[in-house]
């Protein structure tokens, strides 16, 4: 048998915010810990990244937020996703998300919650630790 | 024997005889990477002439500083940014600021606003007010300012894509309280530039983008004398993780292209020149900061004179807004951000600034609660008033470390200046990446160094404990989203709809020619034209941007 | 594992269905073998393009233009971004479908990235069962997208009908790069960004090219794909604007052209031979050196073999014989 699995991540920003550098960052990083990455850019709607979902099957999805919209959109492509019969990948929140909004996502099905001076390699870890498949 | 060789063979024996004693570490590289020397003596700066290199401050080539008696005349304006919520709420929070001594009011707007989009757009889902004030309309703008007299104060608006509807709508303001476009004092954002490079907050093509700059140029040069059109900005740049040494040369070639395009349009340069204005970052390298000012005046004043053929002393000053790194405030013991904030102001200040914001120190977490944008305003208090600081101009001038530093930097910035040139100009280069890459180099190679403990952030990777953060934060209601809703729905009923139309169209028709588009912005802003519907017609005229991405 | 609802998913068109094929081929070559075991009578109706060209030339944008083009036309369009892995780290950045402009619905279009994990030559190994996944999806056109630098990358031509390179004025070093390997598989040239000063100029010098290449000649009775490329068709050469749209229709005219060449020189048959050769070559080459290795690090006869090589009594190509009697390959 021959398996030549990688793991495969999406890192994504939904919404108006632009500030992509904790992205691009995280997604060079996770590349070079030997995972495949696409990085779908800025100003995503939650149909974008959804549709990006269906189309590449990653393994993890990891959203990028620092505007606040968090709660109105991660449920929203939790929601989505499970329209979609999705439901057997990783879906990962980071960057500011104040810790009385943590258990309102995680009862959506998020995880993560990594924010700003968390050690790239913690993010990475937690990528291969908790994948759904 | 000459002095400079009396002073090298005594440093080399000085140096042997440290030679075995082990350093902190193996080099010691400032944010740009530039290798700092254990001791800086005359040598380091053998050819030194005060009249070219520095001369007096307010005078060229500014190197001192802006003006003449800089703090000792007038200390720099404390301008806090300032905005969440509704019109209400931040009208109230500027009421307490200038209770408390803030002397100029700064706008942040909300991310809907800033894209130009209404706030019944679904694109605006979970935005509304959570970044900065929710303004759709001239009735917005109303209530922003209600009981706060435009006349007296200087108002900054960090606004970018839809910079000259904010300025219409501040003019308009005014306009109902009584007065007139030549009264006002402040400035708009209005940096498009650096939204390709960095910010990403863009709504044109850079050309059409370019066009409406110059027009807000125009407009404020003959209509509104004490305005400035644009703040050059550098502190997006460095937030995106530049080095200091590419936000100064990034930021002053961004400069030079706007004056290139107001002299295109056939502005004579000491007309405009007067009117432009900078923001910087202040990050943690206290003397790279001040350099990299002091470096920044120099320049734009030589470039000024010697490029652009300025004649008037206002064309060559370089004035500045800071405001203190973002990107430095940490989560993790969130109260050792007002000992950093404290640095990164006072650098500043030796700098040589205009005005300051310093961040609250809950600002990595959320936007700030009352009690901590007064604890940063304070801390721009004790650096006025009981530091000493000001009493002098310029005190750092004449240090061997701070006079090399600045050469360095000036020398670096220049060698970037070549290689933007090289590309074509500034847009050729942003339409090729080059600022992007750099960028995104920078800051991956930051983040390593801070991930090996190359570089040392208190309390992050460095003395790191892991106890909880038990800092009460700002919320949003989310009922603002649905009021502003609500709110825009029943304007658009209200008002004279035909009226609001024959604008738009004669907007559009403006923006097909190449009229100033500002009087017709002006005109359809009178009749409570939301900003969303004005950005939506020039973007019938203009198009929309995409961004080629890398990464 | 079971992939037969995924299958009959696939059949009805279900895009999920599509995505989760791909990954399993992509991960396990022997669910590839069950898979495409399944669907191969379902392929062969898409057409083939391979888009190559060096960085800087706009692949992507050019792309989604073409791409809307052929959704006007109500055609179903298969996108496949192929890019490398990093030798280093094994991982790969995936960084063509956030460049598509996409102007067009994802309800007709197919995008999928794809890391070529090592393999040179340009493609993965995967890329021709993702293909024929695409294909039985209902995909009428299938785009293959790779960089085309040195002269390595040119996998493309083994599974594309169409090679369209692209080029850009000013960018100098384009020809310099596609000078042989990609330039004698090419059968559309398209200097893109055509409002750019030095398009005109850019035509010339392919043109240029292509004249000093034809002076070589090849028994012309030799039909197979790679002669038939230099002797049978002249590579076209055309310009277009990937912003505006212009010339697309010329282009399209273009790739039609080179369709029905293929079909009534009768050049395609070679081209499937030759096709389902290559295909058929590299699945063995990837069993055999599986079982190879095996042999080599396991048996015990050929650990044999070895400590004789050791001591200098056997060297390595006797060896290679002496195994190859051994698998009664020879």
């Amino acid at each position: 048998m021959s398996t030549e699995k990688k793991i495969k991540v999406l890192v994504c920003k939904p919404g108006l915010d632009g500030h992509d550098r904790g992205a691009k960052v995280l997604a060079r990083a996770l590349r070079d810990a030997g995972m495949e990455v696409i990085y779908t850019g800025i100003h995503q709607t939650p149909d974008d990244v959804v549709n990006t979902v269906i189309q590449e099957d990653p393994d993890a999805v990891m959203l990028s937020m620092l505007s606040g919209a968090h709660n109105a959109l991660c449920p929203l492509i939790m929601e989505k996703l499970k329209e979609h019969g999705i439901d057997d990948v990783l879906v990962a929140v980071g960057g500011i998300i104040p810790d009385e909004d943590k258990v309102f996502l995680e009862n959506h099905g998020l995880k993560g919650f990594y924010g700003p001076g968390t050690n790239l390699k913690t993010i990475v870890e937690f990528v291969k630790n908790n994948l759904k498949r | 024997m000459t002095e400079h060789d009396k002073i090298k063979k005594e440093m080399e024996e000085w140096e042997n005889s440290i030679l075995r004693k082990k350093e902190r570490k193996q080099s010691f590289r400032n944010l740009s990477e530039i290798e700092i020397n254990r001791l800086y003596t005359p040598n380091d700066i053998k050819e030194f002439n005060y009249e070219l290199d520095l001369g007096f401050p307010g005078q060229y080539p500014f190197t001192r500083g802006a003006y003449p008696n800089m703090y000792r005349g007038q200390l720099w304006t404390m301008r806090q940014f300032a905005g969440f919520g509704n019109a209400e709420q931040t009208n109230k929070r500027y009421k307490f600021l200038i209770d408390h001594g803030n002397t100029g009011l700064s706008v942040a707007f909300s991310l809907h606003t800033i894209y130009g989009i209404e706030a019944t757009d679904p694109r605006a889902l979970g935005e509304i007010g959570k970044e900065g004030v929710a303004i759709d309309s001239l009735k917005d703008m109303e209530t922003l300012f209600d009981g706060i007299d435009l006349s007296k104060i200087s108002t900054s608006m960090t606004i970018n894509g839809p910079a000259s509807i904010l300025l219409a709508l501040y003019i308009v303001t005014a306009e109902k309280q009584g007065h007139t476009a030549e009264q006002l004092r402040g400035t708009i954002q209005n940096d498009i530039l650096k939204e390709y490079i960095a910010q990403k907050s863009w709504i044109f093509p850079p050309e059409p983008s370019m066009r409406i700059i110059v027009d807000t140029i125009e407009y404020c040069t003959k209509h509104v004398p004490q305005w400035y059109a644009i703040s050059i900005s550098g502190y997006h740049i460095r937030e995106a993780g530049s080095t200091a040494v590419q936000e100064l040369a990034f930021t002053l070639a961004d400069g030079f292209a706007y004056v290139e395009a107001a002299i295109e349009r056939g502005l004579d340069i000491d007309d405009f020149a007067p009117r432009l204005s900078f923001f910087f970052n202040s990050h943690n390298n206290f003397f790279e900061e001040i350099c990299k000012y002091r470096a920044a005046r120099r320049i734009w004043a030589r470039h000024m004179k010697g490029r652009y053929g300025a004649k008037q002393i206002e064309s060559m000053r370089l004035r500045f807004h800071t405001q203190t790194a973002g990107v430095s405030l940490a989560a993790q013991e969130p109260e050792n951000n007002i000992a950093r904030v404290t640095i990164q102001g006072l650098a500043s200040v030796l700098g040589g600034t205009q005005s300051l914001h310093t961040n609250s120190f809950d600002e990595a977490l959320c936007l700030p609660t009352e009690n901590a944008v007064k604890i940063a305003l304070r801390t721009q208090q004790i650096i006025a008033y009981e530091s000493g600081v000001t009493d002098t101009v310029d005190p750092l001038a004449g240090s061997y470390y701070v006079e090399w530093l600045t050469n360095k930097m000036e020398e670096e910035a220049e060698n970037y200046f070549k290689r933007i040139e090289d590309l074509g100009g500034v847009v050729p280069a942003i339409k090729a990446n080059f600022f992007q890459k750099e960028i995104a180099n920078a800051s991956y190679k930051y983040q390593r160094e801070i991930e090996n403990r190359e570089r040392k952030i208190v309390a992050v990777n460095q003395f790191e404990q892991r106890e909880p953060c038990s800092v009460p934060l700002l919320k949003i209601d989310e009922e603002v989203a649905s009021e502003q809703i609500r709110k825009l729905n029943k304007l658009k009923e209200e008002r004279n709809n035909d009226q609001v139309q024959e604008k738009l169209e004669r907007l559009k028709e403006a923006a097909r020619g190449t009229e100033n588009l500002m009087p017709f912005i002006i005109d359809a802003v009178r009749e409570y034209t939301s900003i969303g519907e004005i950005i939506n017609a020039l973007k019938e005229v203009f198009g929309t941007y995409y961004e080629d991405s890398i990464f | 594992m079971d992939y037969s609802n995924f299958i009959s998913q696939l059949l009805k068109g279900n895009p999920r269905a599509v995505a989760r094929l791909i990954t399993f081929v992509e991960n396990d070559i022997d669910a590839a073998e069950e898979i495409i075991n399944s669907i191969y009578e379902y392929t062969g109706k898409a057409y083939i393009l391979g888009i190559t060209g060096a960085p800087g030339t706009g692949k992507s944008t050019f792309i989604s233009t073409l791409t809307k083009f052929y959704v006007d036309e109500g055609k179903k369009v298969g996108i496949i971004c192929v890019d490398p892995t990093s030798p280093l780290t094994g991982g790969a950045l995936l960084g063509d479908r956030i460049r598509m402009k996409q102007n067009f619905s994802l309800k007709n279009v197919f995008i999928r990235s794809m890391a070529n994990r090592g393999q040179l030559g340009g493609l993965a190994r995967a890329t021709e069962d993702v293909i024929k996944i695409l294909d039985a999806y209902g995909c009428d056109i299938i785009i293959i997208e790779t960089v085309g630098v040195g002269q390595s990358e040119v996998d493309i031509f083994k599974s594309a009908q169409t090679v369209v390179v692209l080029l850009v004025p000013g960018l100098g070093d384009d020809i310099q790069a596609i000078k042989s390997g990609i330039m004698e598989i090419t059968d559309i040239f398209v200097v893109n960004k055509m409002d750019f000063p030095g398009a005109d100029k850019k035509v010339a010098e392919i043109k240029q090219m292509l004249e000093f290449r034809n002076n070589y000649k090849y028994d012309s009775k030799d039909l197979s794909v790679k002669y038939a490329k230099i002797e049978l068709w002249t590579p076209e050469i055309t310009k277009v604007n990937s912003k505006t749209g212009e010339n697309f229709d010329e282009l399209l005219k273009l790739i039609k052209k080179h369709e029905l060449f293929l079909k009534e020189s009768g050049v395609i048959s070679n081209y499937m031979k030759n096709r389902i050769t290559n295909e058929t070559l590299q699945i063995l080459k990837h069993k055999l050196t599986q079982k190879i290795e095996e042999l080599l690090t396991s048996n015990k006869e050929i650990g044999e073999y070895i400590n004789q090589a050791i001591q200098k009594s056997l060297d390595p190509y006797s060896m290679a014989n002496l195994i190859i009697k051994k698998l009664g390959l020879n």
